[in-house]
């Protein structure tokens, strides 16, 4: 069978990173390819010189035996392939159906239709007209891979896209991309969920260091031989998470509502949680059901109607977000780039935008040394593989960004901590390193909110649960009392 | 074939500081042909627009002249441009300024004493503050859009000076012009280099462009501008209030608009008149971009647009060219400019293959 896609010893260097160093790599149509590696191995770049994003310094790249020279993504298209990014590359001011058609050929009423269709077909659920910025991460991935496929590419590239799904919506992913490759089509996949890739993908090739460290079939090896070909030591243990008893609560919602006047955004109704210090209580549920507009609402980026949000013991309806943060809130939002991180800025520079308060100004004054100072202490200590503090946040790695996101709000040592989506992106190592210092916290006494879809990493870090869904929070759900299924009931709203 | 713009990963840092250059090279290559085409000699209007300033003294001290309200208002203006606060009414806020720093000297046309000048000056920079605080309030309370507010103020201020100078504040002995008394000595700005009209203004801007620098470099609150410009949603979670941004940008932009007015009147006109600005308030605008909205590169293109200035009043004697010229070499500088940007932002990309 002749190969759809072959690279010969491809290469590129950003300044003094060596994000690729001559890389083989054969795709036969048909087939499910997993690209393993742990954050900054060069998996992004690889799959941007193989669209045509950027152009590699060295090497040959041949589709369909004829060796082709990619000088921009329209090109890549023009021939059959097609790629969803891990940062989403939609105007956040046009509709779902506008934003593909400005890729897609056609009338806007005919893709609105084919839109619909291919959702219903393959599970991906979206709504044509509706603005892109009232969507959630893992809607806007819909309509990502939706674009994606009513071009019918002969390859599909998929930049971590089970990253921001939740468990039931993977196993549709999963049966989509099977029906695709049914037809014929090849699948090239990054993820850094080994058990997704053993039961995906029929090849891996794994890339440590810009270079490929292995070719495995994923099917004949435990995710414990591919965590440690892809890390290169064996992984860390789990972590014991043993409760503790809390103390006072630092976040109270009293029957807490929103109205949203944006159609397509979800209103919240008689919201009540609390989190005290001392434990992590977790927003389990799937993107899109109030989620955003929780934590807006929690940060301040949205003001709450009435009272009934209280933090640290006080009224805060009427404070805005940095009044919120001098309590001794922080937040990790699901968006790295453009609102947790200025894309443009360097790592210093974003790590002044919320941990100004932590003496990097004086009497109004940026203070460079502690900013500096600062910045390199995040990046050592939150393993953030990057040059130093005058990198730019857009030049991260999509895990390395979130590493540094997360490092910055922890180190603020806030009593609060809104975390959305702590793992998103994480290679497992860094994802344990994570979980751990969030354990280490709470146990220090803060108190922490993590909204996110992975089931398996609230089970992992919570003491308690609350499940949202279409606006509407569960009780409190104890996680040494409840399990997968409980939760999952309350997720497409089917209990009580 | 399909021709498209690609956005780059990284803009290149030699190619932002070429490309005023290549701009000004364009412009140049454009007006020639404009000239000819026109029937004029291009030699000898180039050579009065761009040399004659430097060959004397007197030439070149008249660009200082003209350096300091550009430079002083760009240098306001660009700040509000990089927080995405876009204040396009500067001329507006200098004639209000102008205006209301006249009011003391015309009131008191035998005034000598010492506080009048420093009264002029606070009153000019309150007065195009005032000015700009309106968008300010227009745009923070009903989200009226800034651009549009700050243009039509500017009508407004024009005409209210052109009621001051028909009535109530013409020279009664001025000939029926439409013009205030000239000023006493006590309402005028010191000399700076004597034998010139180079006044002290020429040191409010460059003192303007020093405190720019520090404050979008050095300063948070400069920080949280750029943020806010940059990537607003960011702002917004870091808790910058973009309410404040907005006031911030207007206010500093009408100040310094304010204050240039009021050295006009008190500098080299001595007078209130109808053509108090010549414009400043937009060239302004091409200047503060044409520098990169960047402090120091500002105080470079201030004294390039100044030079145009000169040349062009120059151009209209020895080339016998029409002062509209001048505003087309301008314009077309501002045009190529930013078309230069655009390459710099992205780079082209020609597909052979129509898309399917
Ligand atoms: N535009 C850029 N400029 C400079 N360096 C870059 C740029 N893009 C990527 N890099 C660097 O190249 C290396 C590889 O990055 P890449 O995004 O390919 O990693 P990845 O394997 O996709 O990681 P992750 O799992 O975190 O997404 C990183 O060290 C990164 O910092
Ligand atoms: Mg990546």
């Amino acid at each position: 069978m002749a190969a759809l896609l072959s690279l010969q010893a491809v290469s590129k260097r950003y300044g003094a990173v060596q994000a690729n160093a001559g890389i083989d790599l054969v795709v036969d149509p048909g087939s499910i390819h997993a690209i393993l590696g742990e954050n900054g191995a060069g998996k992004s770049t690889l799959m941007k010189l193989i669209y045509g994003v950027e152009s590699p310094d060295a090497g040959v790249m041949l589709w369909k035996g004829q060796p082709v020279n990619l000088a921009s993504p329209a090109e890549a298209r023009a021939h059959g392939i097609g790629m969803v990014f891990q940062h989403f590359s939609l105007f956040e001011t046009l509709s779902v159906v506008q934003n593909i058609a400005l890729i897609v050929p056609g009338k806007q009423a005919d893709l609105a239709r084919r839109i619909r269709a291919l959702g219903a077909e393959f599970g991906l659920e979206v709504d044509p007209e509706a603005m892109v910025h009232a969507l959630s991460v893992g809607e806007r991935q819909r309509v990502e891979i939706i674009r994606c496929l009513l071009l019918n590419p002969e390859l599909l590239i998929l930049d971590e896209p089970t990253s921001v799904l939740p468990p039931q919506s993977v196993a549709r992913l999963f049966e989509t991309l099977r029906a695709l490759q049914a037809r014929g089509m090849a699948i090239l996949f990054i993820s850094h969920k080994l058990e997704e890739i053993k039961e995906l993908c029929d090849t891996a090739t794994i890339l440590r260091g810009g270079r490929v460290s292995g070719r495995v079939d994923p099917r004949g090896h435990s995710a414990k031989d591919l965590a440690t070909l892809m890390i290169g030591r064996a992984m860390p243990p789990p972590l014991p998470a043993t409760a503790q008893d809390p103390g006072e609560a630092w976040l109270e919602l009293a029957g807490l509502s929103y109205r949203n006047d944006d159609p397509f955004g979800v209103s919240l109704h008689d919201l009540s949680l609390q989190a005290r210090s001392g434990e992590i209580v977790g927003i389990a549920g799937i993107s899109g059901n109030g989620q955003q507009e929780l934590a807006a609402l929690i940060s301040g980026e949205i003001a709450a109607q009435g009272a009934g949000l209280r933090m640290m013991g006080q009224g805060v309806g009427r404070l805005g977000v940095a009044a919120r943060r001098r309590l001794g809130f922080a937040f990790v939002p699901e968006e790295r780039l453009g609102r947790g991180a200025v894309p443009e800025m360097s790592l210093a520079d974003n790590a002044l935008l919320t941990a100004h308060r932590a003496g990097l100004v004086a009497r109004g004054f940026i203070r460079r040394a502690p900013e500096r100072a600062f910045t390199a202490a995040i990046i050592t200590r939150y393993d953030v593989r990057t040059p130093g503090p005058e990198a730019e946040a857009a030049a991260l790695s999509g895990g390395n960004l979130q590493k540094f996101i997360m490092g910055r709000e922890m180190m603020l040592d806030p009593k609060l901590l809104l975390v959305s989506q702590p793992t998103w992106g994480v290679d497992i190592g860094a994802a344990t390193e994570i979980r751990q210092r969030l354990i280490a916290m709470r146990n220090a006494g803060a108190a922490i909110l993590v909204i996110s879809e992975e089931l398996e990493e609230l089970f992992q870090i919570c003491d308690r649960l609350h499940v949202l869904h279409k606006g509407h929070l569960s009780p409190s759900l104890p996680v040494a009392e409840t399990n997968a299924e409980a939760v999952g009931a309350y997720m497409i709203g089917s209990a009580a | 074939m399909r021709i498209s713009f690609v956005r780059r990963d990284h803009a290149s840092r030699p190619a932002m500081l070429l490309a005023p250059v290549v701009a000004f090279a364009c412009a140049i290559v454009a007006s020639v042909i404009l000239f000819t085409a026109l029937g004029k000699a291009p030699g000898q209007a180039l050579y009065s627009l761009l040399l004659e300033p430097f060959l004397t003294w007197y030439n070149f001290s008249e660009v200082l002249l003209k350096m300091a309200p550009l430079l002083l208002i760009a240098q306001g203006l660009a700040i509000g441009f990089r927080a995405n606060v876009f204040n396009i009414g500067a001329e507006g806020q200098l004639i209000i300024g102008a205006i209301a720093a006249s009011a003391l000297p015309v009131w008191y046309p035998q005034g000598d004493s010492a506080l009048m000048l420093p009264a002029m000056l606070v009153m000019g920079a309150g007065a195009g503050m005032a000015w700009a605080a309106i968008a300010a309030m227009f745009r923070t309370r009903f989200n009226a859009n800034e651009i549009l507010v700050t243009l039509m103020l500017s009508l407004i201020a024009a005409q209210v000076l052109n009621y001051l100078l028909l009535g109530p504040w013409k020279d009664p002995h001025g000939f029926n012009f439409p013009q205030s008394v000239m000023f006493p000595d006590a309402a005028l700005l010191p000399i700076l280099l004597p034998g010139t009209r180079v006044n002290i203004s020429l040191l409010f801007a460059l003192v303007a462009s020093v405190l720019a620098y520090v404050l979008m470099r050095h300063r948070f609150a400069g920080f949280q501008l750029l943020v806010g410009g940059l990537a607003p949603r960011a702002a917004r979670y870091a808790g910058f209030s973009e309410a404040r941004a907005i006031w911030l940008s207007l206010l500093l932009g009408g100040l310094a608009a304010g204050l240039a007015g009021a050295a006009e009147v008190a500098g080299p006109l001595g007078q209130l008149q109808r053509s108090v600005s010549l414009g400043y308030g937009y060239s302004a605008i091409i200047v503060a971009y044409l520098g990169g909205l960047n402090p120091l590169g500002i105080v470079v293109s201030a004294f390039v647009m100044s030079v145009i200035y000169i040349g062009g009043d120059n151009a209209m004697v020895s080339a016998d060219l029409p002062v509209a010229a001048v505003w087309v070499f301008q314009g077309l500088l501002l045009c190529f400019y930013l078309a230069g940007l655009t390459f710099i932002r992205h780079r082209v990309s020609f597909s052979r293959k129509a898309l399917p």
